[in-house]
Parts: C-alpha cells; sequence; structure tokens
C-alpha cells in the first residue's frame, strides 16, 4: 500500500477544460493509485485525502472521526467553535440535541405533501419563463427562484426579503469575493435572522422557525439552525437544478431518454446527484490514532473527504464517468452518510423531480443558447460547485 | 428466498428517511419525531430486496437484517 502512497498536493485543483462534470484530473488520479493520499492543507498542516467509495462511507460512518469546528487542523491558529445551532460543525451529544427537533419536520411524508405547493411554485417561475420569452438565464429565472422560495415559505421568512438574503448568501457561498466581503455579508445574514427570530417568537406564523419558538432552544440558537437551514436549502438545490439542466443538454441522448420517460425521473434524480456531487468535499479530524486504508491517520489530524470522487469510484459504479440516468444510482454520497446525513435529502428530492420534469415538459425544444463551452462556472473555490448562468433558449409555439 | 427478518433501532435513527423513501411498503417514519417506524418485521416478496437495499442505505446503521439462511442468527 504505502509503495503506491499518492501525494495530492493542494486544492482548488482545476477540473478538466471540457469536462466541466469530472472531479480534477489530480483527484481522478490520486483515487487510482488507491483510497487514500497524502495531502497539505491549504493553510499548510499536513492531512490526507480520502478518494474511494469504501473509505469515505466508512470514515462518515465512525465515531473517532470528529465534525468539530474547533478541532479542525487546517491552518496554524485555533478555529473558534462551532456557533449555537449550526450543528453540522458539531459531534454528538450537541449536534443530536439541535437536529432532533427538526426531524419530524423533514419527513419523506411531509415532503410529499409539500410536492403541491412546488409543483406551483414551478408552474408560476415557468409562466414567467415563457412570458418573457428566449432566451433567457436559466439560474435567475428557474434554478434560483424555486429552492429559494420553497425554503423561505418552510423556514417563514417573508416574501419581500427573499431578494436580499439571495444575494447575501451567494456572497458568502459563492467563492468569489474578498474575506472582508465574505464577513459582510455573513454578517448581515445573521443580523437580518436575529430580527426574524425575534418576530417569531413575538408573532408566531404557521411555519418551522415559529413552531422551534416553542421549544427550549434560545434565540441564538434558532439563529444558527436558521442559517444553516437557509443556506443548505437553497445553495445546494439551486445549483443541482441550473448545473443538472446543464449536464442534461450535453447529453442529448439522456435528455431524449428522460424526456420520453417520465417513469425515470426519481432514478434520473438520484444519478444526476451522484454524477454532479455538488457539495464537493467535507472534512473530518481523527480524535485518536486510526487506520485507515493501510495508513495511521494520527489523532488531531484532519482528513479531507472528495464526495466526488467516492461517486465516481469504479469499484463501487461501473463506468462511472458516464452520466447514465438508469443506472442504480442508491447509494451515493451526494447527501453524505453518517449521522450528518442532509437533514433537508427529501426536501431537495422532490424539488427536484417536480423542477426537471416540468422544466422539460413546458420545454420541449429548450437548448443552450451559447457554445457549451462558454458556460460560466463557479470556482472551485466556491463551496458548492455550480454554473453561475446558463444561457437557454427554445422555440416559441 | 425466505423473508429476512428485520429489526430497528430508533435510537441510532437520525431520521434521514432512506428507508421510507427505498422501501416505503416496509418502513415510515412517525409523524413527530421523524423516526423510523418498522411495518413489516418480516416483509415477503416483493419488498424484501427494497427492504435489504434500505438497510444497505441508512446513514446510521439503525437497520439491521437477520438473514434466515444466516446460521448466526
Ligand atoms: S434510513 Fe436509517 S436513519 Fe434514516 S430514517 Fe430510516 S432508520 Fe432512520
Amino acid at each position: 500500500m504505502s509503495a503506491s502512497l499518492h501525494t495530492v498536493t493542494t486544492l482548488p485543483a482545476q477540473r478538466r477544460p471540457g469536462c466541466p462534470f469530472d472531479p480534477p484530473a489530480e483527484l481522478l488520479d490520486a483515487r487510482s493509485h488507491g483510497p487514500i493520499s497524502r495531502y497539505t492543507h491549504p493553510g499548510g498542516k499536513p492531512g490526507w485525502m480520502i478518494t474511494g467509495y469504501d473509505l469515505v462511507r466508512s470514515v462518515l460512518a465512525d465515531p473517532r472521526f470528529s465534525s468539530r469546528k474547533d478541532l479542525m487542523n487546517v491552518v496554524d491558529f485555533a478555529l473558534p467553535p462551532a456557533p449555537p445551532g449550526e450543528f453540522l460543525l458539531m459531534d454528538e451529544p450537541d449536534h443530536s440535541r439541535y437536529r432532533k427537533p427538526l426531524v419530524g419536520k423533514f419527513t419523506v411524508r411531509r415532503m410529499r405533501l409539500l410536492s403541491e405547493r412546488i409543483e406551483q411554485i414551478t408552474a408560476d417561475c415557468l409562466d414567467a419563463m415563457e412570458k418573457a420569452g428566449p432566451p433567457t438565464d436559466l439560474v435567475t429565472a428557474f434554478a434560483k427562484p424555486i429552492p429559494t422560495i420553497v425554503i423561505c415559505e418552510i423556514l417563514g421568512v417573508p416574501y419581500e426579503d427573499r431578494a436580499s438574503f439571495q444575494e447575501q448568501i451567494d456572497t458568502f457561498m459563492g467563492g468569489e469575493v474578498s474575506d472582508e466581503e465574505l464577513i459582510a455579508a455573513y454578517t448581515a445574514t445573521q443580523e437580518y435572522l436575529a430580527r426574524l427570530v425575534a418576530a417569531k417568537r413575538a408573532n408566531p406564523t404557521d411555519d418551522i422557525l415559529s413552531e422551534l419558538t416553542d421549544s427550549d432552544l434560545t434565540d441564538e440558537e434558532l439563529k444558527g439552525i436558521s442559517l444553516i437551514l437557509l443556506a443548505a436549502g437553497f445553495d445546494t438545490t439551486a445549483n443541482m437544478l441550473s448545473l443538472g439542466t446543464y449536464a442534461l443538454l450535453r447529453n442529448p441522448e439522456q435528455l431524449a431518454a428522460l424526456r420520453a420517460d417520465p417513469a425515470l425521473t426519481d432514478g434520473a434524480v438520484e444519478e444526476l446527484l451522484r454524477y454532479l456531487s455538488v457539495a464537493k468535499t467535507f472534512h473530518r479530524t481523527a480524535l485518536e490514532d486510526v487506520e485507515l486504508g493501510g495508513q495511521v491517520i494520527e489523532a488531531g489530524t484532519t482528513v479531507v473527504l472528495s464526495y466526488h470522487t467516492a461517486n465516481r469510484d469504479p469499484d463501487r459504479f461501473a463506468d462511472p464517468h458516464t452520466l447514465d440516468l438508469h443506472r442504480q444510482a442508491a447509494g451515493h454520497l451526494a447527501f453524505s452518510h453518517g449521522i450528518h446525513q442532509c437533514l433537508g435529502q427529501q426536501l431537495a428530492r422532490v424539488e427536484m423531480r417536480v423542477a426537471f420534469r416540468a422544466l422539460l415538459d413546458r420545454f420541449p425544444t429548450l437548448r443552450l443558447a451559447v457554445p457549451a463551452e462558454e458556460v460560466a462556472l463557479r470556482p472551485e473555490t466556491a463551496d458548492i460547485f455550480g454554473v453561475k448562468s446558463l444561457p437557454v433558449t427554445w422555440d416559441r409555439t | 428466498m425466505s423473508a429476512p427478518h428485520l429489526s430497528v433501532d430508533r435510537e441510532r435513527c437520525i431520521g434521514a428517511g432512506m428507508c421510507a423513501m427505498t422501501a416505503p411498503e416496509v418502513f415510515d417514519q412517525d409523524p413527530d419525531e421523524g423516526l423510523v417506524l418498522l411495518l413489516h418485521t418480516d416483509p415477503p416478496a416483493p419488498h424484501d430486496t427494497a427492504a435489504r437495499m434500505a438497510a444497505g442505505v441508512c446513514p446510521a446503521g439503525a437497520i439491521t437484517v437477520h438473514d434466515p439462511r444466516d446460521d448466526s442468527l
């Protein structure tokens, strides 16, 4: 094993031109040498990069690996603990204390009940798109508004506040601004959420945030929880919708198959989740010395888990770099695995099933309005991968 | 093939709903807490395959399949 031990030097690595959906070549190369490689974090600290499916999955299920932000060993200074409520960066029992009250609100059943409302929201967006006529940017007309409106309604964010919000979240998740701008956008969102939580406490309405004010969670904690739900509920789904459409338009036979067979929709959503892996990487820190793939990960070392290469592992998925909507993609890691597996995944699924289907049915001649290579992609520094804009056109009927 | 015998551990369940999505005839989530509910402890065909798959994809390892063919039972 150690004879072939491979080293990944830095991230972000560039994706290969012409293969925007594939992981950077350096990571694919690392995986071909074995599931674990030495890695240096951008802050200079030594770590490991895990690129194989089985190993990524096993780390995610292993309580010897921590999600705590303050244990992350990637820069020269100690990181602060996660703010109250931001349970993604916490271990048990803190994680469960925050997650438990939310779980019942995101069940498969509850999300299915929402699908009618999501269909309505989608139809409204498509009406507006049709009325304005081609060409249009699918990101602003379709991919962003649908998940934004949905999560705002679920959480109870007033409709009028949505635009400024979307912009702030875009700013701090888009990977393209200076640290100062990022902090400013983050702070503005925090301040807004603080006001929102206070308003819900004073005048509860019919939404999740109001329901949560009835628990023993403090305002500070509710603010953190809302931030996670908003950021996660909006940015990931928005990028799945736009990048997913782009991937379909670049794979015409797959697109034709999906158009022809509505029963393929659920499977297509799973395959797009696997193939695109918009949440590319996550970190875990070893709490004790752990042997992994023949290497000893020393206590206190932070490993990077590459969901994207794991989902393209040829030992797990045959012909992994082919988008094949008929494949059995269940078991992919796009929503992670283990106790932190995405809380909102059933909502995301319903949104994608409804929105992709409605888009294809409404515009049978939908196509890119620019050459495929000219579609602007988000930089690798963005937490969530995606397109910046997706110019599309269609024939008026 | 005989039906697998299933058990669930609600203490471990994190309510991600993979089971209720993968094998809706066999698993559900309770409406309050969102935690797994086992509807059939011994799901017959055609639901046994989906039930096994649900156990495989459960992120929290909360579903156990006790296979009748497995001597360790
Ligand atoms: S898949 Fe596992 S964790 Fe998710 S609801 Fe079912 S039993 Fe619980």
